[in-house]
């Protein structure tokens, strides 16, 4: 099985991670928000699982484990929030969202 | 009797303890009752002692009283001490009977004022304060009582706080008196770090130790006299006093007349070794005391509010008084206060009498003709305007100021002074019976509003006369040859003797004084009773009317103060509104502000930004990490 130099493992999640933020600062959907929250996570994932791999540790699979159902506990709360949001405010525009301001 | 002496100056602290801590919710009768009962009480233990002391003078002819140690750093004791000699038991028992006196006067003149507890508060306060003075036994409690008749002075000259000239008034005079309060502060300073302490008795030993005319006795006279001249209103330092007037009248009397801005006088008679031993001093007071007396005596002649007329006359006797002091005269200096003190407060209660009696009308050319409805105010006006004027045969107090001259005739170098004082008597002479011709004589303007109550013709009358035969003691000593008035206080104030060659001199400078006064009574006579219009046409002269308005307006001394000292100090006051030591704190306040405003911006509820700074810090914070 050829191996996948550690390097360029780190690389796609530096890249994931740097797209899931560029998402999180460009996008004003609250949903979208989310996602590259996701994307973000995953990432992360990413790399524990590469560097688990490259230095023959089952740690890294099991940090991603926890990730995963972090990551699911978000999503159930991220959701019902952007629910209520939608409700409150009739949009999802994080923009007009600003009411905590001070 | 003279362990009694605490109480003199305690009795009208206590009575303005209790006035200023009931602040005035007592009835008119008990502020009446602490008031005057205090005082009286102090003036009447004031006479036993004196009279306790003049029969059987105490060893050393002086009694001291240590009430208690008042600090003590190091070397530096001064105790509340009280002393007693033949200068403090004269300046007592004519401080705390005079104030007794204006006391009762003050209850008639007060009456219907709101103010009325709290006035009678201030004069007790400065009854005991200047009782403090003349007795005090150190510099630091002679300096209390100098500093507390200076704030009573200022309250009471601006005890109408509603008129904002009198507020002026009573800060001018407090400015002006601090001045010289500076001084003689730094002269103490100089005195205990020089001589290692304030007690006078020492330090009149000490200071003979110096040799005559060296620098330290010099600079400390040259202090104290410039301490003196403030208090005392001398030339240049005498602008306040006509304006002190703004104050109630018993205030005029008693402070601006009869005690307090004879503290000057009293200051360098207490320490005339020093001033002996400061002989350009000595010669600088007796010049500021001729000139003042001259200069105050022009002014006094253009006045016409009938308080300045009487005001000016206070700052030439005074001037007086200086002369005396500055030929080493001490005793006459000391006997001329205390006469003063009497006639001087005199005239004042009968000028408040007339001001009153008129509704508070000041212009004496708005008076006139008083004489036959106030016969007694007349009489009694009249004699102590004689007794100012010094003409023997009416009155017999003549001789304190004559002594005075007699000394300046008869010091070094002092004919020149001696010339100065006599057209002073001229003036003096001119000025006051100007005052009475238009006041009491001439046709009446209106009709009195009211007549005075007797608690201020009584004490007025008995000023009045004590004035006029308070040389009696002094006039039978001199013609019978034994020890009076003059010889009492020559004891415990040696000073110069000098005497006439022959015996005939005295006689013959007499005449000359009383030629002289009775010719200043003629002139006012002539010019202001017999014909105005003399006067009128003298004024209107391009000469006289220059005169006038200078001598109206003291000299111009207001005008030169306030172009060469309160101008500029305004303009730099102004100049620095915005206080430039407070820039620094100020641009502090404006950096905080500024990076205040900064990051509250950044609080501006949008999620992304929150996100961005963080993502940026974290970025920030990693690279730091990784590079370092």
């Amino acid at each position: 099985m050829a191996t996948i130099p550690v390097e360029a493992g780190f690389i796609v999640a530096g890249l994931l991670f740097l797209m899931g933020l560029l998402g999180v600062l460009v996008r004003r959907n609250v949903i979208y928000i989310l996602l590259a929250i996701e994307i973000m996570l995953n990432a992360a994932g990413l790399a524990f699982v590469v560097a688990g791999a490259h230095w023959q540790q089952p740690d890294g699979q099991v940090m991603y484990f926890f990730v995963l159902t972090m990551a699911a506990a978000e999503v159930a709360v991220g959701l019902s929030l952007v629910l209520q949001m939608y409700h409150k405010f009739n949009t999802l525009d994080a923009n007009l969202i600003n009411k905590m301001r001070g | 009797m003279l362990s009694l002496l605490w109480l003199v100056p305690m009795l009208p602290l206590a009575g303005f303890a209790v006035l200023a801590v009931t602040a005035g919710q007592l009835p008119r009768k008990a502020v009446s009752a602490i008031a005057v009962g205090s005082v009286s009480l102090s003036a009447f233990i004031a006479i036993l002692i004196t009279i306790a002391y003049v029969v059987t003078a105490p060893a050393g002819a002086a009694y001291s009283q240590t009430a208690w140690q008042w600090i003590r750093v190091g070397n530096f004791a001064p105790a509340v001490a009280l002393r007693l000699d033949a200068l403090s038991v004269t300046m007592m028992v004519v401080v705390a009977f005079v104030s007794a006196l204006i006391h009762v006067y003050s209850t008639g003149f007060m009456a219907d004022d709101a103010g009325y507890s709290r006035f009678f508060a201030y004069m007790n306060l400065f009854v005991g304060s200047m009782l403090i003075l003349v007795l005090a036994d150190n510099l630091l409690l002679l300096y209390l009582g100098w500093e507390g008749v200076g704030l009573c002075s200022y309250l009471l000259i601006g005890f109408w706080y509603r008129e904002p000239d009198n507020v002026r008034a009573a800060l001018k005079a407090f400015f002006v008196t601090r001045i010289g309060d500076a001084a003689f502060a730094i002269g103490i300073f100089l005195l205990f770090t020089s001589l290692g302490t304030l007690n006078i008795p020492a330090i009149l030993n000490g200071i003979s130790a110096y040799p005559r005319g060296s620098a330290l006795p010099t600079a400390v006279a040259a202090l104290l006299l410039v301490g003196a001249i403030a208090k005392s209103a001398q030339l240049p330092l005498q602008t306040w006093l006509p304006d002190a007037m703004a104050g109630p009248t018993p205030v005029s009397a008693l402070i601006h007349a009869a005690t307090m801005v004879t503290a000057g006088v009293y200051l360098i008679a207490r320490m005339h070794t020093l001033f002996l031993a400061a002989p350009a001093v000595l010669l600088a007071v007796a010049i500021i005391g001729a000139v003042t007396q001259l200069m105050a005596s022009f002014s006094a002649l253009t006045q016409y509010d009938l308080k300045r007329i009487l005001a000016y006359s206070t700052i030439s006797q005074i001037g007086y008084m200086f002369l005396a002091l500055g030929v080493g005269a001490w005793a006459a200096a000391i006997y001329h206060f205390g006469t003063h003190a009497f006639f001087k407060a005199a005239l004042f209660l009968g000028a408040g009498v007339v001001i009153k009696m008129l509704g508070e009308e000041h212009d004496i050319f708005k008076m006139g003709g008083l004489r036959l409805r106030q016969p007694v105010t007349f009489w009694a006006f009249l004699f102590a305007a004689l007794t100012l004027a010094a003409v023997p045969p009416l009155t017999i107090t003549f001789n304190s100021k004559d002594l005075i001259l007699n000394q300046a005739f008869l010091s070094e170098g002092g004919l020149g002074l001696w010339i100065l004082g006599l057209i002073g008597t001229f003036l003096t002479a001119a000025y006051t019976f100007r005052m009475v011709f238009v006041v009491f004589f001439g046709p009446e303007h209106g009709a009195p509003e009211k007549t005075p109550s007797r608690s201020m013709v009584v004490p007025f009358v008995i000023l009045a006369f004590l004035g006029a035969i308070a040389g009696v003691p002094e006039l039978l000593s001199s013609i019978s040859g034994g020890n009076g008035f003059y010889s009492f206080l020559h004891s415990a104030l040696p000073g110069p003797v000098r005497d006439f060659e022959s015996a005939g001199d005295p006689w013959l400078l007499q005449l000359i004084y009383v030629a002289t006064a009775l010719a200043g009574i003629a002139v006012a006579y002539l010019l202001c009773e017999r014909a105005p219009q003399y006067t009128r046409s003298i004024v209107s002269t391009s000469v006289g009317s220059l005169l006038h308005r200078w001598w109206l307006a003291d000299w111009g001394f207001d005008w030169l103060y306030q172009k060469l000292f309160v101008g500029p100090y305004m303009v730099l006051a102004r100049i620095n509104r915005s206080d430039f030591v407070d820039l620094f704190y100020r641009g502090l306040a404006l950096v905080s502000r500024v990076i205040n405003g900064l990051l509250s911006s950044t609080v501006n509820g949008n999620v992304r930004w929150y996100v961005a700074a963080v993502a940026g810090g974290a970025v920030i914070v990693v690279g730091l990490v990784v590079v370092l």
